[in-house]
């Protein structure tokens, strides 16, 4: 799993041709975009649509670039970070829906609607520890999902999450912390 | 960090999408055998998309798409018959991305059967917009699917075959490939009729109707409109349907 070397392919068959590129972009990245997508969301159909629609955006985006962009391209990052925002601007509008407010705070809470034990039953996801991890407010979630799920390193995470890297650590030794608490150590 | 298993449960977390996944964001293409020379075939999940005619395929489907274009194995079940024998009704087309009217309209061409035209009035008028003739004219010049979704069948009430995808000459050629009388219904233009009746029946049609085409002259009658043909006691055909043409009703 190092850097440059394994992404090096990628960028070349985009820059060799766009379509057959996104191909090899799909399969480099398809199990890390989908397991993130899965395990923020929770839900099977979610993730499907999360994904579908992050490499519908990449590659409409990636016709649009020369060829100097997208050599200079960190393929991995650049769409995790699509995944993202589209992650974001979703479970906004989902949380949202009077007026949205645009000051776009933090939510520190997880979802009170939702109990430890609602969450366990929820097994749409087959494993109790993804149950748990709808539980952690959404930075935390995001920023152990990218550590530990997809094994990210953690500068990486900061620039998907656009966050300094003390912070990402934070988020991530926080969000164990409570999943520990909630029991997801066992 | 060595054997914490709250970390090895959440490395286990990770999973494969689906196999399906990638046809859900890419179309395939195929090239295929066509009535007027080589086809491109592009087609999503949804169904057959795009249809294209020589070169830049790949650059106008992007262009007007946005989805990546990747080879297909194999045509999807269905294209090769359909454009075979010019009867596409059953094929599945991915319509997405078009408008409530340019949907309306293609969806009404696709009733008009292989050897037989209409006018351009008669689709504004099923659509429920007999004004729109010129509306019509462009939707069907942006029809994504030509020849499954059959746009080469209408034309000008006078006979003249119009403006086409492919060109007017293209137009011209797959319509009498396809039997449809174009001579005949110049001819009978030129004499101001655009309906034949027969009074054996007692039914009005357009002249290429399968209906009309089996009226023997000793029982034709020729009506430049649907009220005169009305007033002269013919219903409207319930196969061509003229009575939807609202400038002539």
């Amino acid at each position: 799993m190092s850097g440059i070397d394994c992404l090096d392919p990628v960028r070349k068959a985009l820059l060799d041709d766009l379509d057959e590129g996104f191909a090899e972009f799909y399969g480099a990245y398809r199990g890390l975009v989908f397991s993130t997508a899965l395990r923020l969301s929770g839900r099977w159909a979610d993730a499907e649509d999360l994904t579908a629609e992050a490499f519908l955006r990449a590659y409409r985006a990636l016709a649009g670039y020369d060829r100097d962009r997208i050599a200079e391209l960190q393929p991995r990052a650049w769409v995790m970070t699509i995944l993202m925002n589209i992650w974001r601007n979703c479970a906004r509008a989902k949380s949202r829906k009077p007026p949205p407010d645009l000051r776009d705070e933090p939510i520190d809470e997880a979802d009170p609607g939702e109990d430890v034990e609602e969450a366990a039953v929820r097994r749409e996801t087959g494993d109790e520890l993804a149950g748990l991890l709808s539980l952690l407010p959404d930075e935390q979630r995001a920023a152990v999902v990218l550590r530990h799920v997809v094994d990210l390193p953690v500068s990486e995470i900061a620039t998907v999450l656009k966050i300094p890297q003390g912070t990402v650590k934070s988020h991530v030794s926080r969000g164990l912390k409570r999943l520990r608490a909630l029991g997801g150590a066992r | 960090m060595t054997h914490d298993p709250l970390l090895t449960g959440l490395a286990a977390l990770a999973a494969d999408p689906p196999e399906g996944l990638l046809d859900r964001i890419a179309a395939r293409w195929v090239a295929v055998p066509g009535p007027i020379g080589e086809l491109r075939v592009a087609f999503t999940d949804q169904g057959v998309a795009y249809v294209h005619v020589g070169d830049g395929f790949a650059p106008a489907f992007r262009e007007r798409f946005g989805r990546p274009l990747l080879a297909a194995a194999r045509p999807p079940a269905g294209l090769l018959p359909a454009l075979r024998t010019g009867r596409a009704a059953g094929l599945r087309l991915d319509l997405r991305g078009m408008s409530d009217f340019q949907r309306e309209v293609l969806e009404t061409v696709r009733t008009i059967p292989r050897g037989e035209v209409r006018p351009y009035s008669w689709i504004a008028a099923n659509v429920g917009r007999p004004k729109a003739v010129r509306a019509v004219g462009t939707a069907l010049g942006r029809n994504p699917v030509p020849l499954l979704i059959p746009c080469h069948r209408v034309i000008r009430s006078d006979g003249v075959v119009g403006d086409y995808v492919f060109g007017p000459a293209a137009k011209e050629r797959l319509l009498l490939a396809e039997g449809a009388d174009l001579g005949r219904v110049r001819e009978l233009a030129g004499e101001r009729v655009f309906y034949l009746a027969s009074d054996t029946t007692g039914v009005v049609c357009f002249p290429t109707c399968h209906n009309a085409r089996r009226i023997t002259p000793a029982h034709r009658h020729g009506f430049r409109d649907l009220a005169q043909a009305r007033a002269a006691g013919y219903r409207p055909c319930r196969t061509c349907r003229p009575a939807q043409t609202g400038a002539t009703a």
